[in-house]
């Protein structure tokens, strides 16, 4: 039985910290010593399990740093002598019935400050979703701008060449300062060719005096017919009178022109305007203004170019600077000849209302009642325009717009245009303000008012051919002449629409003229380079003078009496104007009866028509 | 010797003489021209005997007022080949015996 003594043995074991796996022989190379040297202290530390805890002790530092700002986050804290504890406690859906059973009772004051805490939701009561949206699609946009551009510049520089430099610069302002010396010499060289242009604008003055002398020297025989000529035979002719040429007047570079209008200076009565431009609608170039004094045939006075050619003008009757012109291309303008510029003062413009087809007609107006001057204008768009200088610009404002049958229609609708009447001639009467004439291309001449721009006051079935010229006789307030190419002059009394005397010329008719000094005479011009006068009041049937006043292949075509000297002036298309004297037979006073006292001046004038229109209508009567 | 001593006397005469500012070549709009000319002599009378700092002086200047990458050289005597931005560029001499080159090229 000795394994049960063996059993019955005692063996003594002591537990102790020695780890018995641990190495006993553990030698290591002494460096010191240089040998290996067993290692003594064997680390015993055997390490089964590790836990990392979560407890703090309550009075640290940590756990009260923890407490205050942890407690309400859903972490109970679990009341332990001396040890805090904390765990984390889900929070079930009804949240009051937390925290019951045995644990409730030994710790009601805790239970009752947690019941003070905030309710802590269910954490894990959520839903959660997503959703994606798209993503915007991206683009890609570059560009290429050109580089600042750059040049090369290169050079090399040493003393001397900084010096030869310098020396030259110096040289060269040595010659700068011998020059501006010479210039101050130069200077006074321009100053006294300054003082002579000077000199010569004083001298204009006297030149022109003097040019004046030389022209009344050189054609002194003219002046002289001018003043003094009376055609003697004149007493032998029974009625027919004659026409003396006096000066022509022509400008070099005018030639190529034709005259298209004429107008005496109403202040100056040697001195007339000729407007010069074309009427081959083919073959327009340019026009010119021209003004001629009696007293200088030789050289205008005054000369103005125009882009177009002129088609009329008119000189102001009292302001006798202002001259309105009409021109080929629809404007109108007005020259200053105060002004010393080649341009007009006032030019109409396609935004202040031109006229879209020739001008015809310009005629003054007396001023409105801002005293702003004023003109009227008619031209082939069918527009009778007045025109007011206001300050530098021109006003207009259509008073009349010419269509075919009868008033005008505004056309508004745009369903009838109304066909537009082409202007070529226009008269304001001499007395009465508002009433004027307008002469047409179809043949037609319309009496107008200004105050009724809707309709025409009457409408006279004139003429077959454009009519050329409507003027208003200067004494007699009824009457009116006009003339056409289709050879006629006709005169007409405006209260009736026909016309009381009919003159065939046998020519195209370019222009009639009413004279100043007699209701009864007037003149025509015609294009086989007559001049034809009239006096009603000798001969009813025929004119009293007929006469080529010009050189073959010449067409006529104005006529202008002068104000007060006996004396017309005719244009031709070859840009001369001349001057004619009317003998006596051509401006006959009326005959004065034994005993009869006559009316003097105008009202002899009107008596001596209206005699003549009673002849007329008495033999009607019969 | 009056012979060195008529020609320091003349030296003397071209230094004060040609002290001027002298623009040998330039594509400058004339204002520039001016401004940067006038920079040019004070940087270079400030540094009479510093070309270093003149230049530098000269170049900050022109990088504040006309905008960056502006190259100053300032000597008395060397070679350049430089490309530039047009309408950039002032090559002058001053005080006689300087010359200054200043260029924009980013």
């Amino acid at each position: 039985h000795s394994k049960s003594n063996e059993l019955k043995e005692e063996i003594t074991r002591v537990l102790n910290a020695n780890n018995p796996h641990a190495p006993k022989n553990l030698v290591r190379y002494s460096f010191k010593e240089h040998f290996y040297k067993p290692v003594t202290a064997v680390d015993h530390l055997a390490v089964h399990f590790a836990l990392d805890g979560n407890l703090l002790h309550k009075d640290s530092e940590e756990a009260r740093r923890l407490s205050l700002f942890q407690l309400p986050t859903g972490m109970a804290a679990v009341k332990n002598p001396g040890i805090l504890i904390w765990t984390t406690t889900p929070v079930e859906d009804g949240g009051d019935s937390e925290e019951t059973g045995d644990e409730d009772k030994p710790r009601s004051a805790s239970s009752k400050r947690r019941k003070r805490e905030a309710k802590i939701t269910n954490q894990f009561n959520f839903s959660e979703r997503a959703g994606q949206t798209r993503n915007n699609p991206s683009r890609e946009r570059s560009c290429q701008t050109e580089p600042p551009p750059r040049v090369t510049f290169s050079g090399s520089v040493n003393q001397w060449e900084i010096y030869d430099a310098y020396f030259q610069k110096m040289q060269n302002q040595d010659i700068i300062e011998k020059r501006k010396k010479s210039t101050v010499e130069k200077k006074d060289d321009f100053d006294v060719k300054k003082k002579m242009m000077m000199e010569l604008a004083k001298v204009g003055e006297v030149a022109m005096i003097i040019e004046r002398m030389v022209i009344q020297n050189t054609m002194d025989d003219i002046a002289q017919d001018f003043k003094y000529f009376e055609d003697a035979s004149d007493e032998f002719r029974d009625q027919e009178g004659t026409l003396l040429p006096l000066w022509t007047f022509q400008y070099e570079k005018a030639r190529h022109l034709t005259v298209t209008a004429l107008c005496w200076n109403n202040k100056y009565q040697d001195l007339f305007a000729v407007g010069l431009g074309s009427y081959d609608f083919g073959k327009q170039e340019g026009g010119m203004l021209l003004f001629f004094s009696l007293k200088n045939s030789a050289f205008p006075e005054h000369i103005y170019s125009t882009a177009s050619g002129i088609l009329c003008l008119d000189i102001h009757p009292q302001l006798s600077y202002l001259v309105a012109v009409g021109f080929y291309d629809g404007c109108v303008a007005v020259y200053n000849l105060k002004e010393k510029q080649e341009d007009p003062v006032y030019k109409s413009t396609a935004s202040t209302g031109k006229h879209t087809d020739p001008v015809w007609q310009v005629r003054w107006q007396n001023d409105d009642m801002d005293s702003n001057h004023m003109f009227c204008s008619v031209s082939s768009d069918g527009r009778v325009v007045t025109w007011t200088l206001v300050k530098n610009e021109l006003m207009s404002s259509d008073i009349i717009r010419l269509s075919v049958k009868g008033a005008p229609s505004d056309g508004s609708d745009g369903s009838q245009l109304p066909v537009i009447s082409h202007g070529t001639s226009l008269d304001f009467h001499k007395q009465i303000d508002y009433l004027f004439l307008v002469g047409t291309e179809e043949g037609k001449i319309y009496k107008c008012s200004k105050t009724y721009s809707s309709q025409f006051l009457e409408t006279y079935d004139a003429h077959r051919m454009p009519v050329d010229t409507v003027k208003w006789n200067h004494f007699h307030p009824k009457i009116f002449i006009s003339c056409s190419s289709d050879w006629n002059v006709k005169i007409w009394d405006h209260t009736v629409n026909t016309p009381m005397f009919t003159f065939d010329l046998n020519s195209p008719v370019g222009d009639v003229c009413w004279a100043p000094y007699s209701s009864t005479i007037f003149a025509a011009v015609t294009i086989d380079r007559k001049v034809h006068v009239f006096d009603l009041s000798i001969n009813k049937f025929e004119g009293i003078c007929h006469q080529i006043v010009v050189a073959k292949k010449t067409r006529l075509t104005h006529i202008e009496f002068n104000p007060i000297y006996p004396i017309i002036i005719v244009g031709d298309d070859r840009g001369t104007v001349t001057s004619l004297k009317l003998s006596p037979n051509l401006r006959k006073k009326p005959k004065s009866k034994k005993g009869q006292e006559l009316p003097k001046g105008s009202e002899a004038e009107v008596l001596k028509m209206d005699r003549l229109l009673s002849l007329l209508r008495e033999p009607e009567l019969d | 010797m009056a012979g060195t001593g008529e020609g320091k006397k003349e030296e003397a005469d071209y230094k004060r003489l040609h002290s001027f500012p002298l623009i040998r070549h330039t594509d400058m709009p004339e204002e520039m021209r001016v401004e940067t000319m006038e920079l040019c002599v004070t940087a270079c009378e400030k540094f009479a005997t510093n070309n270093e700092s003149a230049a530098k002086m000269i170049k900050e200047s022109m990088d504040k007022k006309f905008g960056s990458s502006w190259h100053v050289v300032i000597g008395e005597g060397f070679g350049f080949e430089v490309t530039h931005e047009v309408k950039n560029l002032l090559y002058m001499f001053f005080g006689g015996s300087l010359a200054v080159c200043v260029w924009k090229c980013s």
